[in-house]
């Protein structure tokens, strides 16, 4: 009899293939386990943004990496509603992300006040704030595109989503 | 009242599936590399928006059609996106008015869907605006700086405007549809988002220096199917795979 803990403990394994430091869990996108009848399992989980071309991938991962502790029953459930934030990514993904080289979210909104100053986030590298952004929009959907004005390094920063 | 909704989350899908299939063509020819990025991430979020409004389509219509039938396999009459996101992507400026005038539309067509009593209409809206919002902070700040920008930006983006300003109108097409699932209370009253939309893009155009044109002649045929030259030569690249390999799966 599998535990819905050994699930969980399953899904850690579970990695985001567009960021392989954060398992699933980290970047807060299951939603639900549970069991339904005859030793099925049900895992719902949630978009973080409308197109992820993630969600196919990690479906499959979930389904490969619970076969491996015996469960060949699982029905992965996607749900738009309520919308992915990223409240949701764990302190310990935030640590990961940073150790990464990529600035986890800043608990602060983009401004939408056109031409306002932008949130300053801090270089991973040097932690300085000095940085600028570069473009709204990065390598992935979840991401913006930042250069550190005191080391040069440019850096992917893991935009806030609410 | 399921006919009436089929044909309206096919409207609202067909125009993210065709304005995202637009954007794309940016892929590889952007003026700046972080744009020809930008202008992709916000196909890619479109093309994710058409994908869950055109199963739930599927999913209403009951005949087992996916989502993908819907995008790949009916024939132009049947698409219902509205003239302006079929229009060509012109020089970049055309393509940022197009931009922001469609994005100015669903923001606020979004922040009352969100409420929408057809709940899941309601989930693909709520999680759609966040996206929408970040397309149309990217899409005004790019109107206001080629409108205020060079002699030369402001002369383009007044041309650009006086020829899409003409599809405008058509954001806020109502037929029987539309009326019955506002009474119904799924869909908001698009006369009052056309007054909020109005609002929002006079003060961005304002902060442009541009001027709306005086000859307000519009442009409509899009929902119920009659569309421009252009859309049988978007729709010929749309379906290539499809219709050369049938039934193909990545």
């Amino acid at each position: 009899m599998v535990s819905a803990k050994q699930i969980y403990d399953s899904l850690e394994t579970v990695k985001d293939p567009e960021v392989p430091v954060l398992s699933i869990l980290d970047l807060g996108i299951v939603r639900d386990v549970k069991q339904l009848e005859n030793q099925a399992w049900e895992i719902t989980i949630t978009p973080t943004y409308s197109g992820c071309p993630a969600m196919r991938v990690i479906e499959e991962d979930i389904k490969a990496t619970l076969l491996l502790i015996g469960i060949n029953n699982v029905h992965v459930v996607s749900v738009l509603s309520p919308a992915w934030t990223t409240d949701w990514l764990s302190e310990n993904g935030r640590k990961k992300l940073k150790e990464y080289g990529i600035a986890p979210p800043v608990n602060e909104l983009d401004k939408s006040v056109l031409f306002g100053v932008p949130t300053p986030v801090p270089c991973p590298l040097c932690d300085t704030i000095n940085t600028k952004m570069v473009s709204q929009f990065g390598s992935t959907a979840c991401k913006a595109h930042y250069q550190c004005q005191e080391c040069l390094e440019p850096f992917d920063y893991f935009k806030c989503l609410k | 009242m399921k006919e009436h909704l089929l044909k309206y989350v096919l409207r609202l899908g067909d125009d993210s599936l065709i304005l995202g299939q637009r954007l794309a063509e940016w892929c590889g020819h952007g003026p700046i590399l972080e744009e020809d990025i930008a202008l992709t991430n916000i196909s890619l979020d479109l093309i994710g928006q058409a994908t869950s409004l055109l199963n739930y389509a599927g999913e209403l219509e009951e005949k087992g059609r996916s989502g993908d039938d819907f995008a790949f396999l009916r024939i132009e009459k049947e698409y219902v996106n509205c003239l302006l996101v079929e229009q060509v992507n012109g020089h970049f400026g055309d393509t940022m008015l197009r931009q922001f005038f469609f994005d100015a539309f669903r923001k606020i067509l979004f922040e009352s869907l969100q409420y929408s009593s057809d709940k899941q209409l309601a989930a693909i809206a709520e999680k759609s605006l966040k996206e929408t919002k970040y397309h149309l902070k990217h899409s005004s700040e790019w109107v206001i700086r080629l409108g205020d920008g060079t002699e030369e930006s402001h002369l383009k983006m007044q041309e650009s405007l006086n020829t899409l300003w003409r599809y405008t109108d058509e954001l806020f097409f109502d037929d029987e549809v539309d009326r019955y699932l506002t009474e119904n209370k799924v869909i908001p009253d698009l006369v009052n988002l056309k007054g909020m939309w109005k609002e929002n893009v006079d003060h961005i155009l304002q902060l442009a220096k541009l001027e709306i044109p005086t000859n307000n002649w519009q442009f409509e045929g899009g929902r119920v199917g009659r569309h421009s030259e252009h859309m049988g030569f978007l729709l010929a690249e749309l379906q290539y795979m499809q219709r050369t390999y049938p039934n193909m799966e990545w």
